[in-house]
């Protein structure tokens, strides 16, 4: 049954929509900024990032597959605004692109791994005799390095976007799964999940009503720093030929194709190496924030 | 209290114990005697108060009538059905009729629920209603209890201390229950807003004909309260009686120094008191015959070997002793 | 009761120590002053948010800083201002002329380490012994507490004793040095009622052996009346009424001494009485108080009460009234 709050927030009147989005701008935002600085400046690249990954084709300059030979090589000028690569291709136009690739498999995995590990944490959490078969499992899973899992999964399967996410997220989910499991431990000892036994609810509503809601803040965190560390995995993959098929252009592609060329053009590793360490870094700081504001022991009360 | 009044729950020789594991293979190495057999009754819009200091096994009597926990032996009755045997599912139907309201303000609602969900949950499980019979069952209960109807939106954390109390005393209510548990329901207040909460109960308890089963350590609580009282000390009942008779006549030397260790607030009384020495025992190695022997000033031989049983020495008055006192 | 020689030996004068936080400053402490003589008990009392535990860790320093600060006031012990005084100086004066005990014997005592090194450790710091003299003393402090078996007690750890004799161990620490104060906050609150007989026995045996004065905070107005010799009430970080511990109980003036009072559940009332409520909550300590904390749950409350901040005055025999409509009446207790 639920109670409906502000009828404002029911009303399809635009002025009063406009009015909240510019009281948003004005009033609420500077306060987030004094407030975290850094999470708002990682938001914001985000945002940018994201903002690129979607508008690719129109800021693209030229068609990032396109190989003009005679243009090889190029450094950074005011026609090629990134230079181009050893194939002539526009390298400003790839970045454009890879932004696609980077933004994609660091929201799938993170949101993947969150799912699955959510579901088998809590399923482990409640069913107390599977819990040491899981756990021994995630266990052996941790203890390859994830990397190392991402590598033999894609060596047995060709390449591709959606193999490097899956390969990825198996990589992710025992520590979701962890993290999980240990909330909903300590949750089940909490008074008011004890109150709910006591006012006979089912356990099912009592895993949606009160388990959930309480895990929800400390897994979003998690997802962050997931979304992150698959960025960087994704890079690296490619970056060993393990990843992103060739022809689609990822930042960690761009980066090993020219790999060897790096003491000569530099420039073809600088700018998507920058790219992909400032949306790093803007995931990181964004979690960060996120962790800080959902933090209860940091919470305003004294 | 009218003895014609119906019996709701009973209790007979309740038994709680844990095994404690220890070891790879876990095996058990003793057992947490928590409760040791224990029996009461409480009748229809009786209070009776169970007290007693920590390791006494009150709390677990109240989560085991709960069914919070499953019992190791003994037989619990409500309306003279047997229940303690009952599954989890079996048991759901009764959860109408025996609520609880917890120690702790602070954690025993959902921080992540609105006010008006938490005291509505247990409605929301056994009945079927509309929105805006919802609505207006919460605004009755937050009436009841003494908060405002514009508070149902809020959440706990925008409580005080005995606001959320008594959003847990309107969550215990709205099903209408005949038997609530109270877990030291003020232990965690003020004494200003303690009087607030209490007070509450006897209203309640006076307008609805709601009984109470009134846990807790504090004894001057537990005497405005209660209409029949029971001393615990180890996870036995050492004594039962009327509230008034207990404190004139207490006839256990556990009760009586019990009652003589609380502080009065009057410094011109004369405190005659009866120092205890020694710690509580552990529930694990308990002392043989009658557990109290090791810090009792009136122990003999016969209590380091023989258990004594609980009689009744006057009506209604009843004490599991060798050397019953002021009888 | 014991007795006392009537000499100042700390003076705190309109101390104030504020918490500046994100949401506002919280003025925990609003300008209380009060004295302890040598040997004497005195008792602060008041419910949790008062700012009777803060007073307390402001003595002696130990306010985490930021957020904290003690923004004004003096604390004089005999004549010198504590808050004058380097860390080093206030190290000096810790454990050794002013100690404290805790309320949570649990969690005060370090899990790691064994009772005779953490005894030993506050001699080992404001005394030159030698390890012998420690040891000697260690063993002397503990049958002063009344530990049974003190030369097996020495080695062992904090999780095999239980909470009666952590508090013990705490207050042996703490009488280590022969200290002049020994600030005691909520010393017996987590404690089972027959334990808290039994530390306030001891208690009142080693004041009357070791003459040192005692900073008594407390909520509960039975330890006090058993224990002490003066009593500040505090509300809101305030000091509302000062009195010897006779006539605080017995004409309490201020309208929340003599609320709290009755609102108490005693064990000599008659079972069926109900209890006076006080209505409301305490105020926010977050937004500024302008005249009277209490007045908004106050009975006797007027106009002037919601605007001026009653100024504390002396009705006669010591006893300090911080209210513009004083009770002056005899309550029936």
């Amino acid at each position: 049954m639920s109670m409906s709050i502000h009828s404002s927030l029911n009303s399809s009147d635009w002025s009063g929509r406009l009015f909240r989005v510019s009281h948003f701008f004005k009033d609420q935002l500077p306060a987030l900024y004094k407030r975290y600085p850094f999470a708002v400046i990682g938001a914001a690249t985000l945002i940018l990032m994201g903002f690129i990954a979607i508008f690719a084709p129109y800021l693209a300059t030229v068609d990032p597959q396109a190989v003009t030979p005679l243009n090889r090589l190029r450094p950074p000028s005011w026609q090629d605004w990134f230079g181009t690569d050893a194939l002539g291709r526009d390298v400003y136009s790839r970045v454009m692109y890879g932004a696609r690739v980077s933004l994609t498999v660091g929201i799938a995995v993170a949101f993947l791994s969150t799912v699955i590990g959510m579901s088998i944490g809590l399923i482990t959490g409640f069913v107390r005799w599977l819990d040491p078969i899981v756990m021994r499992i995630m266990d052996g899973l941790m203890s390859i390095p994830s990397i190392l899992l991402a590598i033999a999964l894609m060596a047995v399967t060709k390449a591709s976007i959606e193999n490097v996410i899956i390969a990825i997220t198996l990589a992710e989910v025992p520590r979701v799964v962890r993290l999980v499991r240990s909330l909903v431990l300590s949750l089940r000892e909490q008074p008011y999940v004890e109150a709910a036994a006591a006012s006979g609810t089912p356990l099912i509503k009592t895993l949606l009503r009160h388990i959930l809601p309480n895990i929800a803040a400390p897994l979003l965190v998690q997802a962050t720093y997931i979304c992150a560390s698959a960025m960087i995995t994704e890079a690296i993959l490619s970056f060993i030929g393990a990843g992103t098929p060739p022809n689609i252009p990822s930042w960690g592609n761009i980066m090993a194709e020219s790999r060897s060329l790096f003491q000569i053009a530099g420039y073809l590793i600088l700018f998507p190496s920058i790219f992909l360490s400032a949306t790093v870094l803007a995931v990181n700081y964004l979690g960060d924030g996120l962790r800080d504001a959902l933090d209860p022991r940091l919470s305003r009360r004294m | 209290m009218s003895k014609t009044a119906n019996k709701l729950l009973e209790l007979k020789n309740l038994c709680k114990h844990y095994p404690i594991r220890k070891g790879i293979l876990s095996r058990i190495s003793g057992y947490v005697h928590a409760v040791d057999g224990v029996s009461f009754s409480i009748y229809e819009g009786e209070t009776l108060g169970l007290v007693g200091e920590s390791g006494c096994g009150k709390s677990s009597v109240g989560r085991t009538i709960l069914r919070l926990m499953d019992p190791s032996a003994g037989e619990i009755y409500w309306k003279g059905e047997r229940i303690d045997q009952l599954t989890r599912s079996q048991i759901r139907p009764y959860r109408k009729e025996i609520q609880a309201v917890f120690q702790d303000p602070y954690s025993s609602l959902n921080p992540r629920m609105r006010a008006a969900d938490i005291v509505s949950e247990p409605l929301r499980n056994f009945e079927k209603l509309s929105q805006a019979e919802g609505r207006e069952r919460v605004r009755e209960l937050f009436a009841l209890v003494g908060l405002r109807p514009d508070q149902m939106l809020r959440y706990p954390h925008e409580f005080s201390g005995g606001q959320r109390q008594r959003l847990g005393i309107a969550r215990a209510l709205s099903v209408k229950p005949k038997l609530i548990m109270c877990d030291e329901p003020v232990s965690a207040l003020d004494v200003s807003v303690q009087a607030q909460v209490i007070n509450l109960l006897g209203d309640l308890q006076k307008e609805f004909g709601v009984s109470y089963l009134f846990i807790a350590h504090d004894l001057a609580v537990v005497k405005h309260i209660s209409h029949r009282i029971a001393v615990m000390y180890l996870g036995r009942i050492v004594e039962l009686a009327e509230t008034a008779e207990l404190f004139n006549r207490p006839s256990h030397p556990y009760t009586e120094a019990l009652l003589s260790a609380v502080p009065i607030p009057d410094p011109k009384h004369q405190r005659k008191q009866i120092v205890l020495g020694g710690d509580v025992p552990s529930p694990i190695n308990r002392p043989s015959g009658c557990h109290f022997h090791t810090r009792c000033i009136y122990a003999q031989e016969r209590c380091k070997v023989e258990e004594p049983k609980l009689e009744e020495t006057s009506p209604g008055h009843f004490v599991a002793c060798h050397f019953k006192l002021n009888t | 009761m014991s007795q006392t020689t009537g000499k100042p030996i700390l003076e705190v004068n309109d101390l104030r120590t504020y918490f500046y936080t994100r949401d506002g400053v919280v003025r925990s402490v609003d300008g209380v002053s009060f004295s302890v003589s040598e040997g004497e008990t005195l008792a602060i009392v008041g419910e949790s948010g008062c700012g009777k535990s803060v007073t307390s860790l402001s003595i002696l320093r130990l306010i985490a800083s930021p957020p904290g600060k003690i923004v004004a006031g003096s604390i004089r012990f005999h004549g010198e201002d504590l808050l004058g005084f380097s860390d080093e100086q206030m190290r000096d004066i810790r454990g050794d002329k002013i100690s404290m005990i805790f309320q949570e014997p649990m969690t005060s005592l370090n899990p790691v380490l064994t009772i005779g090194r953490q005894i030993g450790e506050v001699l080992e710091l404001h005394r030159q012994c030698t390890k012998e003299e420690v040891r000697r003393r260690i063993l002397e402090l503990l049958k002063m507490v009344n530990i049974p078996e003190p030369e097996s007690r020495i080695d062992e750890y904090p999780h095999q004793l239980s909470g009666g004799m952590r508090q013990r161990i705490m207050i042996a620490m703490a009488l280590a040095c022969d200290p002049e104060i020994l600030i005691a906050d909520e010393p017996t609150t987590a404690l089972d009622v027959t334990i808290q007989a039994q530390i306030l026995n001891l208690m009142r045996e080693l004041r009357d052996r070791t003459r040192a004065a005692i900073i008594l905070i407390t909520h509960d107005l039975g330890v006090v009346a058993e224990m002490a010799q003066r009593v500040v009430v505090m509300y809101a970080g305030r000091k509302v009424e000062e009195a010897n511990v006779f006539d605080l109980f017995e004409k309490p003036m201020h309208p929340y001494t003599l609320g709290l009072l009755n609102s108490m559940p005693r064990l000599d009332d008659a079972a069926s009485k109900r209890l006076v409520e006080i209505p409301g909550m305490v105020p926010s300590m977050r937004t500024e108080i302008v005249g009277c904390a209490f007045a908004p749950r106050c009975s006797s409350a007027s106009e002037r009460c919601t605007q001026e901040s009653p100024v504390l005055k002396d009705h006669g025999n010591e006893h300090w009234v911080a209210c513009w409509n004083p009770v002056l009446v005899k309550a029936n207790v």
